[in-house]
């Protein structure tokens, strides 16, 4: 088997570069290692196809015997793909990871069973507070309108009924809701 | 018949990208899961009675012959291992639907777990019946590419963690396997497993060695090999209860099956038999010491389903009938036995509250039943008398014995010596067990506040501490999809005698790579 030194070495300055690379804590880092690395095995595979010839498409004319070994090089491009795969989810790891860390003790929290549950109650008495809020508002307002309608209609006929009138407002407000 | 062998894998993927579609309908999404596998299940039988009764069978895709094109082999063993699959795939899933019910889908994204599970199936089932070394890879990385996600599912900072650990270390071993496939090809012009056979019986010594370990080094980070297996209990036990289960049962096996392939087909010729009873004997006993000293349960576990690692290695060390025997008959108990647990742990989790043996108490008052649903496999793994697990250690010990006796193979006392530790293995998973057993179903209520007792006192809690949530009832589904699996390891030691028989036959087609090879190639090898 003939193979070219170039990508020998290539091969072997890529697989030091990247383990090198990979040996180190960040996580990034650590992927940027995996694709020198595995960018090597994929030329170590082409290497292994031996010297190249024709491309690899037999019809009239053609020697077998010249034609470059396919089989190396099918083997790179499906290795490729799923080196690209992997590396999509490194990269969503990593921005995940990131994340947590960005948030602090908050962030590792976020999706907690009981955390989320809570949060989760939280949200939804929030919702429904602000949904009373929104009612009692609205009811204020319409007492205030119906009032200053009481008051301009019974203005003549002011009497002591300013005692009475909490409990019947109370009244009404609850049957509005 | 045939026709029927890529559809262990077709199923599960066109069921994955249905499911995908369906992400919206969750009721379909489970129902199409469920009958995906089940059909999985029924196929593999199939496959398994039709090839105990042949020799085994073979599929040449898109009609290429067989060394360039993509061959599907499927013999006793990968038969076996795909029916035993195909049955904890199932058991898990419906253990799954329970909890997912149950939880409301609180906890986890379930529209993309369907999915990735039937990925995760498809892989496992290509990696059995992979006819070449390049689409064992292809099944390694579907099935990894799924277990990356399903491990960090719900992406919460514990878990992220947990992950980035298990997808350097698979990344690594992925690219070690890559690598050894290179070389190998260079050496030997090809990947097909059976013409690797011949071939590389005719390399130089030195060179089927180097190439032998380029490889078993990638397949030994998978199937967690003592100096390779530090990643597995610190991965494993943060994911999902039944994503744990499936890991444990499921994961490391396919690598003990590439294992058992390239030493009983591929590199039948060079022998290393005294490393792997070395390796086997190393791996039990670091395995076991280190379950011995934590305190969670789920982590106990992994370090068990390390050290019992060890037993298989040992039974592919002896390289003999019985030991090989055995060591299939031990897969099958070990897969069925570990999901049962992981299970049960899941159990343990909803009714204690906890997976610490400091905040476990008063169990078998609270949940009789989950007391025996845990009693039963931890007693299996154990090794004790009725159950597979002490069938399948007997024979792997009567198998050294054997060899031993025979003056062949590796020295005597080194298969003495890891019968012994496979002995003292067995006994201290009792004790751990029993123990947890003990303390977290036996002692009351109100003997936890401030116990103190030579058994607790070196214990570790799991690095991220010892969690509590509140306590839930168990949901039915869940409990029974426990209960078979306990019910299905028990009908291992039933079948005992029919089953071994099976792995006994399996052990003699491995034994013999021209079976194999006569397989691939009916017409001899041009």
């Amino acid at each position: 088997m003939t193979g070219s030194l170039t990508l020998v070495a290539l091969v072997a300055v890529m697989f030091g570069a990247g383990i090198y690379v990979m040996l180190e804590r960040s996580l990034t880092r650590v992927l940027i290692g995996f694709l020198l690395v595995g960018n090597a095995v994929n030329l170590l595979i082409y290497v292994m196809s031996g010297a190249p010839g024709l491309a690899p498409v037999l019809y009239d004319g053609v020697d077998p015997d010249e034609i470059s070994d396919p089989l190396p090089q099918v083997f790179m491009l499906t290795a490729i793909v799923i080196n690209l795969g992997i590396t999509a989810f490194m990269l969503a790891l990593i921005y995940r990871s990131w994340w947590l860390a960005r948030l602090g003790d908050r962030g590792d929290l976020v999706d907690d069973d009981r955390d989320e549950r809570e949060s989760g109650e939280g949200a939804a008495d929030v919702a429904r507070s602000s949904r009373l809020d929104d009612t009692a508002i609205l009811d204020i307002l319409e007492q205030s309108d119906e009032e200053y309608e009481e008051r301009g209609s019974e203005a003549s006929a002011r009497t002591g009924r300013d005692g009475a009138d909490p409990a019947d407002r109370a009244d009404r407000g609850g049957d509005r809701r | 018949m045939t026709a029927l062998v890529p559809l262990v894998v077709l199923l599960p993927l066109l069921g994955a990208a249905a499911t995908l579609v369906l992400g919206r309908n969750r009721r379909v999404q489970l129902w199409l899961s469920v009958a995906v596998l089940a059909a999985v299940a029924v196929i593999a039988s199939v496959l398994l009675f039709a090839v105990d009764a042949t020799r085994g069978l073979v599929v040449y895709i898109g009609d290429w012959d067989a060394p360039f094109g993509i061959t599907l082999v499927v013999d006793r063993l990968s038969a076996i291992l795909l029916v035993i699959s195909a049955i904890m795939l199932l058991g898990v899933l419906v253990y799954s639907v329970g909890q997912g019910v149950a939880d409301r889908h609180r906890e986890t994204p379930v529209s993309i777990f369907y999915p990735t599970y039937l990925i995760l199936a498809a892989g496992i089932c290509n990696a059995f019946i992979a006819g070449d070394l390049f689409n064992l890879y292809v099944g390694f990385e579907i099935l990894l590419s799924a277990s990356y996600v399903l491990l960090t599912l719900g992406g919460t900072g514990e878990r992220i963690r947990a992950g980035v650990t298990y997808i350097v270390v698979s990344l690594v071993s992925s690219l070690f396997f890559l690598g050894a496939i290179a070389l190998i090809y260079g050496a030997t012009g090809t990947a097909n497993i059976a013409q690797l056979s011949v071939r590389i019986a005719e390399l130089p010594q030195d060179v089927q060695l180097l190439l032998h370990l380029a490889l078993i080094t990638a397949f030994g980070i998978k199937a967690a090999v003592f100096p390779l297996s530090f990643w597995l209990p610190d991965s494993y036990p943060t994911a999902p209860a039944p994503v744990t289960a499936v890991f444990a049962g499921l994961l490391t096996k396919v690598g003990v099956y590439a294992l058992i392939r390239s030493e009983m087909t591929i590199f039948a010729e060079n022998d290393l038999t005294t490393m792997y009873l070395v390796l086997g004997g190393l791996t039990m006993l670091v395995g076991i010491l280190g379950a011995l000293a934590q305190a969670d349960i789920k982590r106990l576990l992994s370090f068990t389903l390390v050290s019992h690692i060890g037993y298989m290695l040992f039974g592919i060390g002896l390289a003999s009938e019985l030991g090989i025997a055995a060591t299939v008959y031990y897969v099958v108990h070990h897969i069925t036995v570990q999901t049962a647990l992981f299970l049960t742990t899941g159990l343990i989790e909803r009714v204690g509250g906890a997976t610490s043996v400091n905040r476990l108490s008063g169990l078998l008052a609270a949940s009789p039943f989950v007391a025996i649903l845990f009693f039963i496999p931890a007693l299996n793994l154990g090794g004790i008398p009725p159950f597979s697990g002490f069938i399948g250690k007997v024979g792997l010990f009567l198998g050294g014995a054997e060899v031993a006796g025979s003056g062949e193979g590796p020295a005597p006392w080194v298969i003495w010596a890891v019968v012994g530790a496979g002995a003292a293995t067995s006994l201290l998973t009792l004790y751990a067990l029993t123990r947890f057993w003990n303390l977290a179903f036996w002692r009351g209520r109100d003997e936890l506040e401030g116990y103190e007792s030579f058994l607790v006192e070196s214990m570790q809690e799991a690095p991220e501490g010892a969690t509590v949530t509140e306590t839930r009832t168990a949901p039915v589904l869940m409990l029974a999809a426990t209960v078979g699996l306990v019910a299905f390891s028990l009908l291992l030691t039933v079948l005992a005698g029919p089953l071994f028989d099976l792995s006994s036959r399996a052990a003699t087609n491995l034994l013999d790579p021209a079976v194999y090879v006569n397989l691939v190639f009916p017409g001899g090898i041009r």
